[in-house]
């Protein structure tokens, strides 16, 4: 750190993406509860630990080879080069532990690479990191009641530490090939996190198949009801109020136009999206309320004052507006976010009616339909503007976008889809029907109730 | 053609005001904004009434009703 200036800002963004880490967590404690809530009670354990354990199963890949990923990829498969060099994020890297700056050679890091990253590393790795397991968690829920839990957690790393952080890379990166090619801006991820994640879940349910009971025989929908409603608002609340730690760590909190070194002139420091493109973290703070009370209001109406679909709608607002938050109007992004979760929500209906996609959570149309959607309405409504500080990159416009949405939807639906087809051709991939109809946690339910049975009985000879 | 009238980056960001798209809309915004505020309250009160009718016109003898009050 070169004078006070400078290492206060470090220590400020440090400390700043540590806060938001913090703050995402709480979108996993919300998704264990969602789940739980939704599950059957025959279900639950197995539902919890299924989620659960995809948090250190993403965590360590992405610390050996996710955070590598997106600093490499960049270029996509060829477009606009090779593979960038990365030596902050190898597995390897003396960057990658405590480090105090100082140029280590030996290790391929130069002064300069040093001084950015030795605080830095952690917290972005970190909060890139709960990006890696909300996208992975996306897929959790929709596959209750009937997944086996090992072939989960092979997916989870898959669309965790390989497919979103490839997709981050070539579209949520300043110098990213669809940024620079196609002009695609998706600032607070609607693509790049939900539309890959709700592509990868609707490739496992359609290889995975319905819960038994789900359709009648005429092959009309059953309702299956969650066991606790409310936990799985509560799931909801909390999922939104990680959100806002989400929404904070797509930003780079201050920097200089020096340090951005494109195009913007003058000395005025600024908060900037991921495309080191101007933006405040007020902006973002008015767009994430104003879409999150139109996707609840429009979700309240359309669902009839359901509560899971009116939490589920508020969610699908701020999806569908997040691709554009950094730039809307806040009254565009309510419009926005109330419009999106309406045809999410009969998107949902018309897709288990029309191909018996058993969706558990509505995963695929709060982050599917809605990350998609947001993409291409951000394309629209961002028409002609710069997508980067830089020279020479695509301006952003509906086609750009619309391809992008295709490109992040397609990189969650076709490996999963083939993974998927694999673990089911080696009978990984379900449990079989006894098991799934005496549910998940039948040995242990059996365990814990002899164990009761057992300890009860024991006391009860003891009293006098 | 840009929808907030910005085409680069290339700008001194203290000479920079609203970055918002289609910005002379405002005033229309809000019209939209408020009407969708007041459509939802009549929609609301539309369905809250067909829901209320509804419950009326359901257990005329009164046994779920019962039940529904013993369960607390």
């Amino acid at each position: 750190m070169g004078d006070n200036l400078s290492a206060v800002t470090t220590v400020f963004t440090e400390f700043y993406y540590w806060v938001t880490v913090v703050i995402m967590f709480l979108i996993h404690v919300g998704f264990c509860m969602y789940e739980v809530g939704a599950s059957r009670r025959r279900n639950h354990l197995h539902t919890l630990m299924k989620n659960t354990m995809a948090i250190p199963l993403v965590t360590v890949t992405f610390f050996f080879f996710g955070w590598y990923i997106y600093f490499a990829f960049p270029n996509g498969p060829g477009f606009t080069g090779g593979l960038t060099a990365a030596p902050q994020a190898v597995p390897w890297s003396p960057l990658m532990g405590t480090h105090l700056s100082g140029p280590t050679p030996d290790g391929g890091i130069d002064a300069a690479t040093a001084a950015l990253w030795h605080r830095l590393n952690g917290v972005f790795w970190a909060a890139f990191l709960l990006f890696s397991i909300t996208t992975a968690s996306i897929v959790s829920g929709s596959i209750i009641e009937r997944v086996r839990s090992g072939a989960f957690w092979i997916i989870a790393v898959l669309v965790g530490s390989v497919l979103w952080i490839i997709d981050a890379a070539w579209g949520w990166h300043f110098g990213g090939w669809m940024v620079k090619l196609l002009g695609y801006h998706d600032a607070y991820a609607s693509g790049v996190v939900h539309a890959i994640a709700g592509g990868a879940a609707l490739a496992t349910l359609i290889v995975l198949g319905p819960r038994i009971g789900k359709f009648r025989a005429d092959g009309t929908a059953r309702d299956i009801p969650p066991h606790n409603p409310w936990l799985v608002t509560i799931g909801l609340f909390l999922i939104y109020t990680g959100f806002w730690g989400f929404y904070a760590a797509c930003n780079i909190p201050v920097i200089s136009p020096a340090a951005i070194a494109g195009q913007i002139t003058g000395e005025t420091w600024t908060a900037t999206n991921i495309y080191l493109a101007p933006t405040t973290l007020s902006a973002i703070t008015f767009n994430f309320l104003m879409s999150l009370s139109g996707g609840l209001m429009a979700g309240y109406i359309i669902s009839k004052g359901n509560a899971f679909w009116t939490y589920s709608c508020g969610l699908c607002g701020v999806i569908g507006a997040s691709a554009g938050n950094d730039l809307y109007h806040p009254i565009q992004a309510m419009l926005i976010g109330a419009i999106v979760p309406v045809i999410c929500y009969k998107l949902h209906y018309w897709v288990e009616n029309r191909f018996k996609v058993d969706d558990a959570v509505g995963a695929v149309a709060v982050h599917g339909y809605g990350g998609f959607l947001g993409v291409v309405v951000a394309g629209f409504m961002l028409w002609g503007q710069p997508s980067s500080p830089y020279e020479g990159y695509a301006a952003i416009t509906p086609w750009g976008n619309f391809i992008g949405a295709v490109i992040m939807f397609a990189l969650g639906f076709i490996p999963i889809y083939i993974v998927a087809k694999i673990l089911n051709g080696m009978n990984l991939l379900r449990v079989p029907a006894k098991v799934e109809l005496e549910g998940l946690d039948f040995s242990n339910n059996q365990a814990y109730e002899a164990a009761i049975r057992e300890v009860a009985a024991a006391e009860r000879a003891m009293v006098k | 053609m840009s929808t907030n009238g910005m085409t680069s980056w290339a700008v001194d960001l203290k000479d920079v005001g609203a970055i918002y798209p289609f910005q002379g809309s405002e005033v229309l915004l809000v019209i939209l904004g408020l009407a969708f505020w007041i459509g939802w309250h009549i929609l609301q009160m539309r369905n809250e009434a067909a829901e209320i009718s509804s419950e009326l016109n359901s257990d005329p003898r009164g046994e779920d009703t019962k039940k529904a009050i013993d369960r607390y």
